[in-house]
């Protein structure tokens, strides 16, 4: 278990003594910004509903972005053969990447802290949406960790890991929205598959553990067969 | 030590190691010698339990690497080829990051690190992001990781391999220096380095071991015949054949050119006594023009050569 740990901060280091965590931090705070406040004034209204609504796309690219090379480097360029030859497991290498991967996500969006803060100036903010949005947030970053680290185990190149988390996350988030073209009977299943559709009730500030124990099993699936996928590689 | 047997790995249908056995000593040195591609790296692989063998048992010490792979990795350092090391990360981080690993911890780690920066020469360089390094200092590096747990066993997985002849000539030091009191394999192809460095040497090819022998014997096995090269004008090769093959020690005689003016012959001798002198009495006796003459000993890379050939 200590190793974990040891693996987490060595994965966190290496996101920030490389250009990856600025850029994808700038890219993730100029979007956000820029859509969440082109809008806010006309809506003339103290919330952050529609800034929120804009996470699930936003992590479908930026998630996949961050945890396409936890694998796919270290298998291209070999030290993932140093890696294991050291007294790790399987386990503690899928963990203390997936853990760096949620931490990173959490720190991205600490700078978004200043605009709950400047919109209570401006008016009557309800906090508990706006925590509600966070702890969202942060489980969706999760359960998209575990999808493109899964992917990122699965080739040894970076570009293929990005795109095929990217589909699996963008196909979670879009699920939702593509209902009417399905036949009734299934419209419940598929709407409870969508990871957009739960991250609007935790975002609207009602914390179901049905919305919960979905992001928790998304996270689950991906991690267990990110551990599948190294263990029987060998 | 270290026991192996019956190890075999399949790659899809292709057999990269087939039924090998051997046993490593405590304090040996250890030379695994093939042509590429013979499964040198494969057994190496599955020494230090990266992958899986597809039949077979490796035993260290105690341990076998299917139920105790982590006690296993905890004995071992490993370099594997061309040192793929994390290239975003300074070298001191990366150490630092090793040390936590092999579960070294405050003073102890500190120490750890300073001895291994003494060692392997990486003063000047612990500050630089280790893809800035050159090949020699990354190969270093990777001696360091290798030895942070001051293991028992050291693996070295063509340590030379691309370095220029100064640097192996470091590399080679340093293992001198360590091999003193560990157990080391090391893998090469590099015939001059496992004559240099290594007590005894295992010969694979195509995924077999088809020699395992004392550096010493090996080279005496092959020192019990030599070969004697000659080039003559002004003859033919059943002339010389008839007069050279009469002489005692001459075991046979083969045309090795005879191209233009000229005739090669190659003469391999079984006697342990020079038939140098002989010879050349039987040539003065001829008209023939002697251009060339001068003795080859079967060295390693004689032994090397036949073993390995393809066929």
């Amino acid at each position: 278990m200590v190793q974990i740990a040891h693996i987490f901060k060595k994965e966190f280091k290496v996101y920030f003594v490389s250009p990856i965590a600025y850029f994808v931090i700038s890219i993730f705070l100029l979007v956000t910004g820029w859509f969440f406040f082109t809008p806010f004034f006309l809506f003339n209204q103290a919330s952050l509903r529609s800034f929120f609504a804009l996470f699930p796309i936003i992590f479908s690219f930026i998630v996949p972005a961050m945890t396409m090379r936890l694998f796919s480097e270290e298998m291209n360029v070999g030290s993932y053969e140093i890696l294991l030859t050291m007294p790790v497991t399987y386990l503690d290498v899928v963990l203390g990447k997936f853990l760096a991967s949620v931490v990173f996500i959490a720190v991205m969006m600490v700078p978004t802290i200043s605009y709950p803060i400047t919109v209570s100036l401006l008016g009557q903010l309800d906090w508990g949406p706006v925590a509600g949005g966070y702890m969202g947030a942060v489980l969706l970053g999760a359960a998209f960790s575990g999808i493109g680290l899964f992917a990122s185990s699965m080739t040894r190149n970076q570009i293929v890991a990005f795109i095929t988390g990217m589909a699996i996350c963008f196909s979670l988030t879009l699920i939702d929205k593509m209902l009417f073209f399905l036949p009734p009977a299934m419209l419940g299943f598929m709407q409870y598959l969508g990871a957009g559709f739960h991250f609007q009730n935790i975002s609207k500030g009602i914390i179901d553990s049905r919305d919960i124990l979905y992001f928790l099993s998304v996270t689950f699936v991906g991690l267990y067969a990110t551990y599948l996928a190294i263990s029987e590689k060998n | 030590m270290i026991n192996v047997e019956m190890l075999t790995k399949y790659y899809g249908n292709l057999c990269a190691v087939d039924q090998i056995n051997f046993d490593v000593r405590k304090g040996e040195i250890l030379g695994l010698l093939g042509p590429n591609g013979a499964g040198k790296t494969t057994t190496l692989r599955m020494l230090t339990g990266y992958i899986r063998p597809t039949s077979g048992t490796i035993h260290v010490k105690d341990y076998t690497i299917d139920e105790h792979p982590l006690e296993i990795k905890k004995l071992l350092g490993y370099l594997p080829e061309s040192a793929p090391l994390y290239h975003d990360l300074l070298a001191y981080d990366y150490l630092d990051f090793v040390a936590n690993v092999r579960e070294l911890r405050g003073e102890s780690k500190l120490k750890r690190i300073r001895k291994l920066t003494e060692l392997c020469g990486l003063n000047e360089v612990m500050h630089k992001p280790i893809g800035e390094l050159s090949k020699g200092y990354k190969q270093r590096v990777g001696l360091a990781h290798a030895m942070m747990n001051d293991p028992e066993i050291l693996i070295l997985d063509e340590p030379t391999s691309g370095l220029d002849p100064n640097q192996i000539a470091e590399i080679r030091d340093i293992i001198k220096q360590i091999g003193k009191e560990k157990t080391i394999i090391i893998s090469t192809h590099i015939l001059s380095e496992a004559e240099a460095t290594c007590d005894r040497i295992i010969i694979i090819n195509r995924g077999r071991i088809v020699a395992d022998d004392s550096t010493g014997t090996l080279k005496q096995s092959a020192g019990g015949e030599s070969l004697i090269n000659m080039t003559f004008r002004n003859t033919d090769f059943p002339a010389v054949e008839k007069t050279l093959g009469s002489i005692s020690g001459v075991s046979g005689i083969i045309l090795v050119d005879d191209q233009g003016e000229s005739l090669s012959v190659s003469i391999s001798s079984q006697s342990s006594s020079d038939i140098r002198a002989d010879i050349y009495r039987a040539v003065k006796e001829t008209d023939w023009i002697l251009l060339d003459f001068h003795q080859e000993s079967r060295t390693l890379e004689n032994i090397f050569r036949e073993l390995t050939k393809e066929n």
